[in-house]
């Protein structure tokens, strides 16, 4: 399921919109996945305060949104940008890949909340692609 | 050795857990609230817009709807009269489990029935279909989304699909 031009113009359009509010996204979307998805804290047992808005939720949130703003800008070469990223992933975090699955799912139910009219299905596409292509990689050093 | 007192004691616990349905779904009262608010004032284009999402976010769904006619692309799936009739006839369904809360199992029993031997629907396309729907419910609520709000209405459509899957053998 390799992203099309046609979904790379897509990503790139609405991670536009996204990028001038990535942090209020950031942390509502990591937020909502430890709310509505409980197991998923097991990950953060040495963050001192999960709750929703919490300083280090939100800056986790900042860096997992900088991150995803570099790979809107290597759509090409995901694999090879996200190596490093991915040795960490499979030697020292070792998240279950399904995980990262329901981040994205996260992140697209906060996306189609702020912007309800460009997140169009077509859209949606290309995002669930997009976001599926990055955990790809970042599992890609799992085995 | 147990007493006769004890024994029947024993007994009737055994029999109270198998009477109980131990399967049971207990809903706050946040969530009961949650769920029947969102489905009280939910559009009729709902049930098609999350439908059409589906199929063209998850175009292997499509493999069930061969006689609905042209759904070549995005545009001409979300013009298909037959999915936008499909899509009611889901968010229908859907109002039954919301009127049934405390009974969704047995007001699916047959549904679960239909999809498993004549539909012969493979159950994760039904996980694709409710996340489908959250976005869309995502995208009309806005802000009151909250994250205990999603979490109150994906508990909701687990307990759905759950219960969709149960005749499966």
């Amino acid at each position: 399921m390799s992203l099309s031009a046609k979904d790379k113009a897509n990503v790139k359009a609405i991670w536009g919109k996204i990028l001038p509010k990535s942090d209020d996204i950031g942390d509502q979307a990591l937020s909502r996945m430890l709310v509505v998805y409980p197991q998923t804290k097991t990950y953060f047992s040495h963050f001192a305060d999960l709750s929703p808005g919490s300083a280090q939720v939100r800056k986790h949130g900042d860096t997992i949104m900088n991150k995803i703003d570099e790979c809107v800008n290597h759509m090409d070469n995901l694999g090879g940008f996200l190596s490093s990223l991915s040795e960490v992933h499979a030697t020292k975090l070792r998240v279950d890949p399904a995980n990262f699955k329901i981040l994205a799912h996260c992140l697209l139910v906060v996306v189609a909340a702020y912007f309800p009219n460009e997140f169009t299905p077509e859209v949606h596409l290309s995002a669930d692609k997009f976001l599926q292509q990055v955990a790809l990689a970042l599992s890609e050093k799992y085995r | 050795m147990l007493s006769l007192q004890q024994q029947e004691t024993v007994h009737f616990f055994i029999l109270l857990i198998y009477l109980t349905d131990v399967n049971m779904v207990a809903w706050t009262d946040f969530e009961r609230e949650t769920i029947q608010s969102i489905f009280g004032k939910i559009d009729e284009d709902v049930g098609p817009a999350a439908f059409s999402r589906c199929l063209v976010v998850y175009p292997w769904t499509q493999r069930y709807f061969g006689r609905f006619g042209n759904m070549g692309s995005a545009a001409a799936i979300q013009a298909n009269p037959m999915v936008a009739a499909h899509g009611k006839v889901v968010l229908n369904g859907l109002q039954k489990a919301v009127k049934n809360l405390d009974n969704i199992k047995g007001t699916y029993t047959e549904l679960s029935v239909l999809h498993s031997e004549t539909l012969r629907v493979d159950p994760d396309n039904f996980r694709l279909l409710a996340d489908c729907l959250t976005i869309v419910i995502a995208a009309k609520m806005g802000a009151d989304f909250t994250a205990e709000v999603q979490a109150a209405f994906q508990k909701f459509l687990a307990v759905v699909v759950s219960s969709l899957c149960r005749q499966y053998y």
